[in-house]
């Protein structure tokens, strides 16, 4: 069966499951938009910014755990979506991106809107390809597909001239690849599990860190085996929340910059680490020599590279972390380690990490935890980079799992907004909050025209403070209070939103964010919140930038009580 | 830790920007190439890269894992602690004078190295060795006054069975 470049392309997204496009026409692709009528089963969705196409296949393809895809045109749209890119590079998230290209005869010239997108693209995709001809057009969309979504996760772009999306050729769909380079390691080495569980059946004072990962692998129930069945508690990355119930007595939640006081400190006295599908981040180890000084690790990625890279490693165990888990876990003899449990929970109780303190005035974390409150927990938080992240990882109780998505690696202030539409399109039955920042929200605010023309029901929270948060903190702690270039005026975002045709209510106060947040939920359809909230409210605990884990700064402040006072035991 | 010299063998697949790939990964980690030479396999359609870089064996083992990622590079080897051939050629071009014209002939012929090309003033000596030889007679040469030099970068095989 002969078919032109575009109805390959078509046909093979079909094949691949591919239920919906985030895209920009422009010039290159108007051959593929015309052929997109004829596959009614890809809905294309039109993004107002390619970055936000980007975004958005992102934000699917975490939420969905399918690949998530977006498409440019040649040149300006092709570089707007670099952004996006890169940020699913870093987070490890399956993002098909097609990009149109000039015509094959002008390709090198300088050609109008010529860019050479897979040298730009070169280090932040997991692999890339030009098209050259419509006969090779099946077999490089069976291998991207393939490369996005197996082993370690990552993007994969595909640039089309195009002259080749008009081209004929036999259509013919691969059953298999041939990538003899491309053979992602998924058992662990048995030897090496055997000698991991020999060191956590020996160790007193074993923590677990759990990462993206454990997300990706969906070994939720394999970590909540070795956890319960050895007594360890679990401590996870940013991007590892909600890999396990954070209301669950082994829980310590997050550690890091911004991490709780007490799973830092279980860190730093563990004499064993178990990393699970995590990188060591500089974000979640802060002084690196000074990590975990007293412990052993174990550490199991997926991908070799990561293994010794930040922090030397006693036992590496390369593969995924689900089927490695369900091997270690038949290895671990049942334990009680009574004694370094309730260390735990003495240091849970003189550490309120995530507290929020008693009055009138409307602080951020008030306003995350009473989300977690009205939605009872069942909903996916999408967050930007800044304050309201660290607020967002802090002050919500994840208990269901993969329902934080945010950027993590690349840290992508405007990621939240475009990111949110891809989960809400991926997860249409499930509750789906952006929580935005006022400085990142302006960056991506154009995406709430696809929010109307799509009729997505985002929910929307801005934490709105008058700064550019996270950056006026550090100018606070670290540079005596100059506050250059971060006061910020926004515009008026309920009138914005009434503009985009999205319903809208500003809260000043504690009492109407309940109210406020019960009313975007019985709203049908996308709503905004823009919460104005106290403008100088920093992010604590924290560790200071070069210091260790253990010296961390605390919240100066008294009249604590703990969110999520809802533990369950198990 | 000690920084060594370290030759990798790569085999990727031959296909266009490979090398770029490969290049472009060096320089974002920062690690250093002393040389990188590439060249047609016995297999159709594999390349062999020989790279030797600079570097202690943490950071050496780490490009080994960066390179083994790329999906195009089909495997990698760190063959320094093989026994392993190595061979680089050079051309290098001498200052001559009618005077010491035969001191430096008899220089190459030490060496098993031949002259290619000689004009009024100069000529180009082609020499195949490993890097001990070859800086030895660059020492040599160098009191007659050098006046270019190409070399192809160092080449290198296991002896015996193959690895892999």
């Amino acid at each position: 069966m002969k078919l032109t470049g575009a109805q390959i392309i078509c046909e093979s997204f079909a094949k691949e499951g591919v239920e919906v496009i985030f895209g920009f026409p422009g010039g290159s692709l108007l051959p593929f938009y015309d052929t997109l009528p004829q596959y009614p089963q890809l809905r294309h969705i039109l993004v107002r910014h390619e970055q936000g196409a980007a975004h958005a296949a992102d934000g699917y393809a975490r939420a969905s755990g399918r690949a998530g895809v977006c498409c440019a045109t040649s040149g300006p749209g092709a570089t707007n979506l670099v952004t996006g890119i890169a940020n699913a590079y870093l987070d490890s998230s399956p993002v098909i991106a097609l990009t149109g290209q000039v015509a094959r005869p002008f390709i090198g010239k300088d050609a109008f809107q010529e860019i050479d997108i897979t040298g730009i693209t070169l280090p932040i995709t997991k692999h890339n390809y030009v098209v050259m001809s419509a006969a090779e057009m099946a077999g490089v969309i069976k291998e991207a597909f393939h490369i996005a979504t197996t082993g370690r996760p990552g993007p994969v772009l595909i640039d089309v001239p195009r002259d080749v999306f008009v081209e004929e050729a036999e259509y013919h769909y691969p059953a298999r690849v041939d990538l003899p380079g491309y053979k992602p390691v998924i058992r662990g080495h048995s030897a090496q599990i055997k000698k991991a569980a020999r060191l956590i059946n020996e160790s007193r004072r074993p923590v677990i860190i759990s990462g993206r990962g454990v997300v990706i692998s969906r070994a939720y129930e394999e970590l909540r085996e070795l956890a319960e069945k050895a007594q360890i508690p679990v401590i996870t990355t940013l991007l590892g929340i909600s890999s396990f119930p954070e209301n669950h007595m082994l829980s310590l939640g997050m550690l890091g910059m911004h991490g709780m006081a007490h799973a830092n400190k279980a860190v730093n006295e563990a004499d064993l680490v178990i990393a699970v599908g995590m990188r060591f981040d500089d974000r979640a180890t802060a002084k690196v020599s000074a990590f975990a000084p007293k412990a052993r690790i174990i550490h199991v990625d997926i991908d070799p590279a990561e293994i010794g890279k930040n922090v030397r490693v006693d036992v590496p165990i390369v593969g995924d972390a689900r089927d490695v888990l369900r091997d270690l876990n038949k290895e671990v003899v049942t334990l009680s380690r009574v004694e370094w449990i309730s260390q735990m929970d003495e240091w849970r109780g003189c550490h309120m990490a995530a507290a929020i303190r008693d009055g009138e005035d409307l602080i951020p974390q008030y306003v995350i935890h009473s989300i977690c409150e009205v939605t009872q927990g069942n909903s996916i938080i999408v967050t930007g980079v800044g304050q309201h992240q660290m607020w967002s990882a802090q002050c919500f109780c994840y208990k269901k799992p993969n329902t934080l998505i945010s950027s993590g690696g690349l840290g992508t202030m405007g990621f939240e907004l475009p990111a949110a539409i891809g989960a809400k399109v991926g997860c249409p039955d499930e509750t789906v909050w952006c929580v935005a920042g006022d400085g990142g929200f302006q960056m991506t605010i154009q995406e709430l025209a696809t929010i109307t023309q799509e009729r997505t029901a985002v929910k929307i929270a801005i934490i709105n403070n008058g700064y550019l948060g996270m950056v006026r903190q550090w100018q606070e702690l670290f540079y005596g209070r100059r506050y250059v270039a971060t006061p910020l005026s926004s515009p008026d975002f309920v009138k914005i939103a009434e503009a985009y045709g999205i319903a809208a209510v500003r809260v000043r106060t504690r009492l109407e964010v309940v109210p406020a947040i019960q009313k975007a939920m019985e709203h049908d359809g996308p709503f905004l919140i823009d919460f104005v909230v106290e403008p100088e409210e920093n992010v604590y605990p924290m560790v200071p930038p070069g210091a260790a884990l253990a010296d961390l700064i605390e919240a100066p402040r008294t009249q604590l009580v703990a969110p999520g006072s809802d533990r369950v035991s198990e | 830790m000690t920084s060594d010299k370290h030759i990798l063998v790569a085999l990727v697949a031959n296909k266009p920007g490979v090398l770029n790939r490969v290049a472009s990964l060096f320089r974002r980690r920062g690690f250093n190439i002393e040389s990188i030479t590439v060249g047609h396999t016995e297999k159709e359609g594999i390349s062999r890269m020989t790279i030797v870089v600079n570097g202690d064996p943490a950071t050496v083992e780490q490009v080994r894992k960066q390179l083994d990622k790329v999906i195009d590079v089909v495997k990698v080897h760190d063959i320094t602690q093989d026994s392993v051939v190595d061979r680089e050629l050079a051309l290098i071009k001498v200052k001559t004078t009618s005077t010491n014209r035969s001191e430096i002939i008899q220089i190459v012929d030490i060496f098993r190295a031949n002259i290619v090309d000689v004009a009024a003033d100069s000529l180009i000596v082609e020499v195949t060795g490993d890097e001990d030889k070859l800086n030895s007679l660059f020492r040599l040469l160098s009191s007659f006054g050098i006046r270019e030099i190409a070399r192809t970068g160092r080449l290198a095989m296991t002896r015996g069975v193959p690895p892999g």
